[in-house]
């Protein structure tokens, strides 16, 4: 089952590189998005797959008796997921506040921090 | 308490500042007391040296790294030691005339202070990384107190030259001391000196280059000697004291150190007179073609350096006494005229011996301290300077290069008798020339430090056999690593090969002063607008901020997009490269077996997926977001991870939540217009990560899986947690702090979202910068 979903994971990483290099800053927060989902397969698959047995104890044992799906990269990404939406939502707030001040999301545009060498690009172009 | 001595040298330079603000006028010799008793506390080590005792004492510093802050006092560091601590104090008393009305007094004592402690802890130290920390706090405190004078531009320039060069070699020295640590697994000196000669060891000739590098930058050896008399941009109690009496002796203290272990093979007594005699003949012909009173005096410090390098390589018995005597008699003079120099200057308002002359009259005890010091430093019979000269002839014509060794020494010493009599006659003597200012003799602060100086000379010179005992005698010792003899020096010159010697330098040096002028014209003609590596430090480092500034303005376009290409095409790089060294693609890859469900829910994913990626309009990316994040949590559901799909399934829905309101006020479809071609080279960064990852996936998955850690908490999980929920119990319990961690970060980024939102509108803008928004977003 791993290297099928080693295709898909590989597509949505690409997808996540081709949204990065846009643009558009909305459509990097986008691949912001996209990168977290495919990081958290990438990390669920190398942790191998193992079909419809969550990792629990059964009530009459006191250790798993058959076998289960690897609960370590679970618990890794339940905690990845929760910190990315943070981070996504942040991203999120501080583009809507950026488009607020500045105007536009064209990252070409947004060099407030770094004006004189866009300034001298534009010269040169 | 030689710790303590040593750390509250530091602890003194911090309070100085404030010292002299309740003293003002009597900061200078309140101040002395200091070194002055530290001086005297050494004194109380000199007759167990004497009798060839060592001390040593140690406290953990980085006990780990075999780091100690170790100490050890032989005849070689209780020499430097002392001189540092009395010539130390001299100085301190004389700033409290030179410096006196200066509006940073103050922060000079601190600063003078805190290279006292640094140079001492130079020469005590036994560790050999407390020694290089030392070394380049000598560097730092000769950095502050060459530009101390931060307003002029020749200082400031002097300043970093200095630090640069300096600092430089010591960082060499530094890789040379690892080695050294490596080599004899030990970082203590003192045991590295007791194991005896490296040079069979295969590291013995980086060792020694490294170390010379750090030796021949501190001590201004031909072709790092530039740093030094740019140096003299220091104020005069500097230049005595750091210049001429103890920091450039530091590279001499090196080899001197280092010389039982490193010293007496063909290298060492090949590298070192070379270095040493190049530095002697060129430090004195530069400094004849000075008219600079501090310039002269600094070239033939160079040229003292290089003599000191010289007698070191060759490492006889003679010539070691030599090194020690000559190390003693310069330090006197050489601080001397100095200070003598400095008062000239104080005086009078200049250091140009062009136009200084008959000050006799008027200065008659700076004078007279000249004229000690400067006969001393000719070498005229019954100065120290004398003794040390005979001395120096012993060695090197009963060396092996005899004639050249002793034509180098004749010349160099020669030389410095010109210069000598420059600086030392020249100003006093001869016809009443006038200065700047009338002059007049300076108060005591001024004139005790050169007199006891040049006083001493005299003494040495007259008892020599005192100081033999006392101080030559250990030094050359420690520097040999034996037990050095030699038949006690005479007062009363005796005749002989170094007599003869001697009475040829004299004439040498008297005849070059008859013809001085016509000599400085020549060398001046010879010499002018010559490249050096004083120009070339320049342009070396003016090569370096031109490289920076291209790389700089090269990477740092202020184009976003160019930084994430880049970053990108970096991760591609570091994906691929592995991938194809290795030759990690799959031969073949097998369909699996699985329901037909799960191909369902991979198709959705990369359906979702796609959709994003070619969504123009919000409705459409919000859709395919919620497409992707639902199939992503299906596959966990379906995959045996019940938990991450219920948290998918609500951290999907909060997202589309959030992403539809905010996306409503953002716009989409503009802006996202990519020409072909930079389409098509996005999709082939996009495309080589893409398959990289899935290649690299799939090599992993084939591999087997440790699972140790898996065990462990499947084992655990019930038995020491009571919990069934394995995921549950690793997140709660195992980790816990961790789950903390992420709580926290959640927290904060809400936090931060808030006060996004909070903040007054209009706030960040720049001035006209003003676009407004709202209207255009209207317009869309």
């Amino acid at each position: 089952m791993e290297p099928l979903f080693a295709i898909v994971i590989g597509i949505m990483f690409a997808i996540t590189v081709f949204l990065f290099l846009s643009r558009s800053f909305v459509r990097i927060v986008l691949g912001i998005f996209m990168l977290s989902n495919a990081t958290h397969l990438l990390i669920f698959t190398a942790g191998r797959l193992t079909f419809e047995s969550p990792p629990l104890i059964p009530y009459d044992q006191s250790v798993p008796i058959e076998a289960i799906a690897n609960p370590l990269p679970q618990a890794l990404i339940l905690t990845a997921i929760v910190i990315s939406f943070a981070l996504f939502a942040f991203v999120l707030i501080l583009t809507y506040r950026a488009y607020q001040e500045l105007g536009t999301v064209d990252v070409d545009e947004m060099n407030a921090s770094e004006p004189r060498a866009a300034a001298s690009e534009e010269a040169a172009e | 308490m030689i710790s303590q001595a040593v750390l509250t040298c530091f602890a003194l330079a911090l309070f100085a500042p404030f010292i002299h603000q309740l003293m003002r006028s009597h900061s200078g010799w309140v101040l002395a007391i200091f070194p002055a008793s530290l001086f005297v506390h050494f004194l109380g080590y000199v007759p167990g040296v004497a009798a060839g005792e060592t001390y040593r004492e140690a406290m953990p510093w980085v006990e780990t790294w075999g780091v100690y802050l170790s100490f050890y006092v032989d005849g070689l560091s209780l020499v430097f030691a002392l001189l540092i601590t009395g010539i130390g104090a001299l100085i301190i008393f004389y700033t409290g005339g030179y410096l006196a009305g200066h509006p940073h007094q103050g922060r000079f004592y601190g600063f003078m202070l805190a290279f006292m402690g640094s140079m001492l802890g130079l020469v005590l130290a036994d560790n050999l990384i407390a020694l290089f920390v030392f070394w380049e706090l000598t560097s730092v405190t000769s950095f502050l107190l060459i530009g101390f004078d931060h307003q002029r531009e020749r200082a400031r320039r002097a300043a970093i030259q200095a630090l640069f060069v300096t600092a430089g070699g010591g960082l060499a020295m530094l890789a040379g001391f690892v080695m050294l640590g490596a080599a004899t697994g030990t970082m203590e000196m003192s045991e590295i000196l007791a194991g005896g000669s490296l040079s069979a060891h295969r590291l013995y000739m980086p060792i020694l280059l490294l170390v010379l590098a750090g030796a021949f930058t501190k001590s201004a050896q031909v072709p790092f000697h530039f740093w030094l008399p740019n140096a003299m941009e220091a104020p005069t109690p500097v230049s005595a004291y750091l210049h001429s009496a103890t920091m450039v002796k530091a590279g001499v203290y090196l080899l001197a150190r280092m010389s039982p272990a490193l010293g007496g093979t063909d290298l060492w007594a090949t590298i070192l007179p070379i270095f040493g005699g190049a530095t002697l003949i060129y430090g004195t012909l530069l400094g004849l073609r000075q008219t600079d009173l501090k310039l002269m005096l600094a070239y033939t410090t160079v040229a003292s350096l290089g003599l000191l390098v010289m007698l070191l390589g060759l490492g006889s018995e003679y010539a070691l006494l030599a090194a020690a005597l000559y190390l003693i008699a310069h330090s006197f003079f050489k601080g001397a005229l100095f200070l003598v120099a400095g008062c000239v200057d104080h005086q009078t308002g200049t250091r140009e011996t062009v136009r200084l002359g008959g000050l006799m009259r008027a200065m008659p005890i700076t004078a007279f301290a000249a004229l000690l010091a400067g006969l001393s430093m000719m070498g005229i019979p019954f100065f120290f300077g004398f003794l040390a000269k005979e001395v120096i002839y012993e060695a090197t014509a009963y060396a092996d290069n005899m004639w050249l060794l002793t034509t180098v020494a004749v010349v160099g010493n020669g030389l410095m008798f010109t210069i000598a009599a420059l600086v030392a006659w020249g100003p006093f003597f001869g016809r009443r020339m006038e200065t700047p200012k009338a002059p007049r003799e300076g108060s005591l602060y001024l004139w005790l430090g050169p007199l006891a100086l040049a006083v001493l000379g005299l003494a040495f010179g007259a008892y020599p056999h005192i100081p033999q005992d006392l101080f030559v005698t250990p030094v050359a010792s420690a520097i040999a690593g034996y037990e050095v003899h030699h038949a006690t020096f005479p007062t009363i010159p005796k005749m002989g090969l170094p007599l003869i010697l001697s009475g040829v330098t004299v004439a040498f040096g008297l005849f070059i002063f008859l013809i001085a002028g016509w000599v400085r014209a020549f060398l001046n003609a010879a010499g002018q607008r010559m490249w050096g590596p004083d120009r070339g430090s320049d342009q070396f480092l003016a090569a370096l901020d031109f490289l920076s500034r291209t790389l700089v303005g090269l990477l740092q376009t202020g184009r976003l997009r160019l930084y994430i290409t880049v970053t990108l095409v970096v991760l591609a790089i570091t994906l691929g490269v592995p991938i194809i060294a290795y030759g990690l693609f799959p031969s073949e890859i097998s369909v699996p077996q699985a329901p037909f469900h799960v191909y369902g829910v991979l198709l959705l994913t990369v359906v979702g997926a796609l959709a994003l990626m070619f969504a123009r309009s919000r409705l459409q990316a919000i859709l395919s977001m919620g497409v992707t994040g639902i199939s992503v949590a299906l596959l966990f559901l379906l995959f045996g991870a019940p938990d991450l799909a219920y948290t998918q399934f609500m951290v999907e829905t909060l997202s589309v939540v959030i992403i539809a309101l905010v996306l409503l006020r953002l716009p989409v479809d503009t802006y996202d217009s990519r020409h072909i071609l930079p389409s098509l080279r996005d999709a082939a960064i996009a495309g080589a990560v893409g398959v990289f990852f899935t290649v690299l996936l799939i090599a992993v998955t084939a591999r087997p899986m440790d699972l140790t850690l898996t065990d462990y908490f499947a084992a655990h999980a019930y038995v020491s947690a009571h919990g069934r929920n394995i995921v549950n119990v690793i997140l709660v319990d195992f980790r816990a702090l961790d789950t903390l961690g992420e709580i926290v970060v959640v927290m904060v980024a809400g936090l931060a979202a808030l006060a996004l939102i909070k903040i007054r509108r209009g706030k960040l803008v720049p001035p006209g910068n003003g676009a407004s928004p709202d209207d255009e977003r209207g317009a869309s």
